[in-house]
C-alpha cells in the first residue's frame, strides 16, 4: 500500500472517508467483502448443517414446476381464483340470511320497545330505520363472504402461492412498464386498497411504486366484493338454471377481476409512457419454499381479524351514513326529499352511463367507505328513507327492478364499482405515502375517468346493438 | 425496573413477524412472501419478571443500506443500540441467512441467533448442529418454531441472559482477505480517535472502505439524533386498515 | 471446464459456477446479497410460463431474475 496514507491523520469524518476511499481504490471491495462473508457462512454450514436426504429437500421445488409450468401455470391460477369465489359465494348464502333474520328479530324488539315508550317517529326513524338497519345490513351482507374469502386467501398467502403469481405474471407487468412486485401489491388490494398502498413500499423505484399506487384501486377490495357478489348473483346469473347460479356468479366475478387486471396493465402502460416515463428497474424475486399453513389458526385469525374490521367499519362509517341518508331522504323540500332532488340532478349524466342519479349519489356519499354504497343506494330507492328488510335477496332485486334496473344497470354498477375512485381511507393513505396532493388527486381522477368512459362505452354499445 | 429493548432482524420471510406476534400477542400481517412487513412494529411483553420492548425490523437481505429498509434496520441497530438484537434465521436456508447474521455480529456483540422454522427443517431432513454453530459463531443460538410456539422459552432464556449482561457473547469476527484486513487496521485507530467507541470501529472502517456515504451523513447528524428518525417509521400494531 | 456463458443462455436443469457479474451499483449489491457471488453454484430451475423471468436456485433459495439481469451474469457449466 502507498505509504503516505499510513502517516495521514484525518481530522474529520469526511477526511477519514476520503482516506478510506483512496485505500479502497475501486469498486470491487464490496465483492470481496460479500464473497468473504459467504465463504465464512459456507464453511460454517458445511460443518453444522447436515442434509439427510437432498431428494426430500428438492421435493418442495417439484410443486413449483407445476404451478409455474408453461402449460399449467395460468390455468391453475384461474382455477384457484374461480374456486375461491365459488366457495365464497356458495358458503356465504346461508349465514347471510341467518344473520339477516337474526337482526330482523332484534329489530322487532326494538320497534316494540320504541312503541312502548311512545318515542317520536323521527327518533325511531333515525335510530332504528336508519342507524340500526344500515349497520345490520352491512354486517349481514358483508360479514359472511369476507369471513370465507379472507381465510382462504390467507391460506394461499401462508402457503406461499402469491410469489408464484408474481413470477407467472411478471412479463405482463414488465411490458406494461410496471414492477414485477406490482402483482404482489395487487394481491394485497383484494383485502384492502389502503393496506396495499402501504405494501407498495416493497417496490424501491419511486416511479414504479407510483404506478403501483395509482393502479391499485382496480383490484376490488373487501368493501366492493359484496356489491359485486350481490349484483352478479342477482342479475348476471338470473337466466341460468338454479344449480349453475353459483358457478355463473363466480365466473362473472372472475371476469371482473380480469377486467381489473387488464385495466391495471393498460393504465400502467400509459403512465409509463407519459407522466411516469422511465426504464424498468432491476428485479429480483424470491420464491420461498411452500410451507404447509397452520390451517385452523390461519382460518380463525383471518376471519376474526376481517370480521372485526368489517364490524368496525360498519359502526364507524355505516352507522352515521345510515343516519345521514335517512335524514336526506326524509326532509322534503318542495315536492320531494333532498335525496330525490340530488338524484334527479345527476340523472341525465347517470343515464348516459347506464346508471341513475341514485347510484351516482350512493357512490358520492359512499366515498368514506365502499361498504356503504349499496346500503345507501337501497335507502335512497325507498321513498320512506329506510332500508328494506333484507331477509331475502329477492326483495332487493324487486326494489332494483322497480327502479328500472336491467342487467345493463347491474353490469354498469359493477364496472363503476370496480373502476371508480378509491375510498377515503385509501386516498388518505396515498396522500400520507406520496406527500403529494397532485398524485392523490390523480389517483382518484384517473380511475373516475376510466369508470365513466367504460360504463359510457358499455351502455352506448348495448343500446346501439339493441341488447337492452 | 427498566424495560429492555429487543430488535428482531433477519432476511425477509423468516418468520420475524410470526415470532413478534407470538411474543406480543399483536397481529402483524404474516404470509409466505418476501416484503410483507413494511413498517417497524413495536410491542411489549414480559418474561420472568423482566419487561421488554420488541421492535420488528423490516426483513432485509443485508444491512449495507442498499435500500430504505436496510438503512432503517441498520440505523436502528447501530444508533438505538437495542439491548439484544435477535437475528431470525430460516432453518431451511441457513447459508444465506447467516450472511445477515454475520453482518449483525459485526455491528453489535449483544446478539442471539434464533433459528426459526425448525419444524420445516426437520420435515425436510435438514439437521442443524446447534452446539457447533454456537462454537463457531461465539453467540447463543436457539432453535424455534414461531408458528407452533416451540422453543420460545429457550430463546427468551438466552435473550434474558444477554439483556441482563449475565452472558456476554463474543462473536467470532469474519476474517477478510489480507488486503482488506490491512486496510481495516489502518483505518480503525482513526475511527476510534474521531468517533470514540460508540460505534464498533472495525465495522465503521469496513463501511468506509465500502464507500457507504449514507453512514457518514447518519453519523454526522448531531450525536446520531436517532430518536426522531426511528419514531417516524415506527408504527404500533397492525399496519393494515381493515 | 467450459468457457463462461451468460446465465441467460443456460439450459433449464443445468448447474453452473458463477464467474463474474457484469453489473454495477445497487443491482450488483443486491445480487451479491442474494448469493450470486462468483464461485457460488447456481442451478437453473424453471422459466415463467411467459418465458421470462427464470427461477434460479442459489444457496438453497429460489430467486427469479429477468433476462435483463441474467444476461449480465456469467458462469461456467458444471459437469452433471
Amino acid at each position: 500500500m502507498g505509504t503516505p496514507l499510513a502517516t495521514e491523520k484525518p481530522d474529520s469524518l469526511d477526511a477519514l472517508y476520503a482516506m478510506a476511499q483512496r485505500l479502497a481504490n475501486g469498486e470491487s471491495i464490496r465483492d470481496e467483502i460479500v464473497g468473504d462473508i459467504y465463504r465464512a457462512t459456507h464453511s460454517i454450514c458445511h460443518e453444522a448443517v447436515k442434509y439427510e436426504d437432498k431428494k426430500r429437500l428438492e421435493q418442495t421445488y417439484r410443486l413449483d414446476r407445476i404451478v409455474t409450468s408453461p402449460i399449467w401455470g395460468f390455468p391453475i391460477m384461474l382455477a384457484i381464483l374461480g374456486v375461491v369465489f365459488w366457495l365464497t359465494i356458495a358458503g356465504a348464502n346461508v349465514p347471510s340470511s341467518m344473520l339477516a333474520s337474526f337482526f330482523g328479530v332484534i329489530e322487532d324488539y326494538l320497534t316494540a320497545g320504541f312503541q312502548a315508550v311512545h318515542a317520536p317517529d323521527w327518533l325511531y326513524g333515525v335510530l332504528v330505520l336508519g342507524l340500526y338497519r344500515g349497520t345490520s345490513w352491512v354486517v349481514s351482507v358483508m360479514l359472511p363472504p369476507m369471513a370465507i374469502f379472507f381465510p382462504i386467501f390467507a391460506l394461499l398467502e401462508n402457503f406461499g402461492y402469491l410469489p408464484r403469481v408474481a413470477f407467472n405474471m411478471d412479463r405482463l407487468f414488465k411490458s406494461s412498464g410496471g414492477h414485477g412486485k406490482q402483482a404482489l401489491t395487487m394481491s394485497m388490494g383484494f383485502g384492502c386498497n389502503a393496506a396495499a398502498i402501504l405494501s407498495t413500499r416493497i417496490i424501491e423505484s419511486p416511479r414504479e411504486r407510483m404506478i403501483a399506487i395509482l393502479t391499485n384501486n382496480f383490484v376490488p377490495c373487501n368493501g366492493r366484493w359484496p356489491t359485486l357478489i350481490l349484483l352478479a348473483s342477482l342479475f348476471m346469473a338470473a337466466g341460468v338454471a338454479s344449480q349453475y347460479t353459483t358457478l355463473v356468479t363466480a365466473l362473472v366475478l372472475m371476469g371482473m377481476v380480469l377486467i381489473g387486471i387488464v385495466v391495471t396493465l393498460a393504465v400502467s402502460w400509459i403512465l409509463s409512457k407519459t407522466a411516469l416515463r422511465g426504464v424498468p428497474t432491476h428485479y429480483t424475486l424470491e420464491l420461498p419454499p411452500f410451507r404447509k399453513p397452520q390451517i385452523l389458526k390461519t382460518v380463525l385469525l383471518a376471519s376474526k381479524d376481517k370480521s372485526l374490521s368489517v364490524l368496525n367499519r360498519a359502526i364507524i362509517v355505516a352507522a352515521p351514513a345510515g343516519v345521514i341518508t335517512w335524514i336526506l331522504g326524509n326532509i322534503t323540500v318542495g315536492d320531494a326529499s333532498i335525496l330525490a332532488h340530488m338524484a334527479s340532478f345527476f340523472d341525465p349524466f347517470a343515464h348516459a352511463l347506464g346508471l341513475d342519479g341514485y347510484i351516482i349519489m350512493a357512490f358520492l356519499l359512499g366515498l368514506p367507505a365502499n361498504e356503504i354504497v349499496l346500503p345507501i343506494l337501497l335507502m335512497g330507492y325507498l321513498s320512506s328513507g329506510a332500508m328494506v328488510d333484507l331477509e331475502s335477496t329477492a326483495n332487493i332485486k324487486n326494489i332494483f327492478l322497480a327502479h328500472g334496473w336491467t342487467w345493463l344497470t347491474a353490469l354498469n354498477m359493477m364496472l363503476f364499482s370496480l373502476l371508480h375512485y378509491p375510498c377515503g381511507t385509501t386516498l388518505f393513505t396515498i396522500y400520507k405515502e406520496t406527500k403529494s396532493v397532485k398524485w392523490t388527486v390523480l389517483s382518484a381522477a384517473i380511475p373516475l375517468c376510466i369508470a365513466i368512459a367504460v360504463t359510457y362505452a358499455t351502455t352506448q354499445i348495448a343500446y346501439a346493438f339493441g341488447w337492452v | 425496573m427498566m424495560e429492555k429493548t429487543i430488535a428482531l432482524a433477519g432476511n425477509p420471510n423468516t418468520g420475524k413477524s410470526t415470532l413478534f406476534n407470538a411474543l406480543t400477542g399483536l397481529s402483524q400481517h404474516t404470509g409466505n412472501w418476501a416484503g410483507k412487513t413494511v413498517t417497524m412494529a413495536a410491542g411489549h411483553f414480559e418474561y420472568q419478571g423482566q419487561a421488554y420492548r420488541i421492535i420488528d425490523l423490516p426483513g432485509t437481505y443485508s444491512l449495507y443500506s442498499n435500500s430504505t429498509d436496510e438503512e432503517v434496520a441498520r440505523n436502528y441497530i447501530i444508533l438505538e443500540q437495542p439491548d439484544v438484537t435477535v437475528v431470525v434465521l430460516d432453518a431451511t436456508s441457513l447459508e444465506r441467512n447467516l450472511n445477515l447474521a454475520l453482518q449483525v455480529m459485526e455491528m453489535t456483540n449483544r446478539v442471539v441467533l434464533c433459528i426459526n422454522l425448525i419444524d420445516e427443517a426437520m420435515r425436510l431432513g435438514v439437521r442443524i448442529d446447534v452446539a457447533k454453530l454456537q462454537e463457531r459463531l461465539g453467540v447463543p443460538v436457539a432453535t424455534i418454531s414461531a408458528r407452533k410456539k416451540i422453543g420460545i422459552d429457550g430463546l427468551l432464556e438466552k435473550v434474558g441472559q444477554v439483556a441482563s449482561g449475565q452472558l456476554i457473547p463474543e462473536p467470532a469476527p469474519i476474517v477478510y482477505s489480507r488486503e482488506i484486513e490491512e486496510k481495516i487496521k489502518m483505518l480503525e485507530p482513526h475511527v476510534v480517535r474521531l468517533l470514540g467507541n460508540r460505534f464498533p470501529p472495525r465495522w465503521v472502517a469496513l463501511r468506509l472502505l465500502d464507500g457507504d456515504t449514507d453512514l457518514i451523513s447518519t453519523l454526522k447528524s448531531p450525536a446520531g439524533a436517532p430518536a426522531a428518525e426511528a419514531g417516524e417509521v415506527m408504527q404500533l400494531g397492525n399496519a393494515s386498515c381493515h | 471446464m467450459s468457457s463462461p456463458i451468460r446465465l441467460l443462455d443456460a439450459k433449464t436443469g443445468t448447474k453452473l459456477r458463477l464467474t463474474k457479474l457484469e453489473v454495477t451499483g445497487v443491482l450488483r449489491r443486491r445480487l451479491l446479497d442474494l448469493g450470486f457471488v462468483p464461485g457460488n453454484v447456481v442451478e437453473v430451475l424453471q422459466k415463467s410460463p411467459l418465458g421470462d423471468p427464470t427461477a434460479f436456485r442459489v444457496n438453497n433459495t429460489t430467486i427469479a431474475l429477468r433476462k435483463e439481469e441474467s444476461g449480465l451474469i456469467f458462469a461456467e457449466l458444471l459437469e452433471v
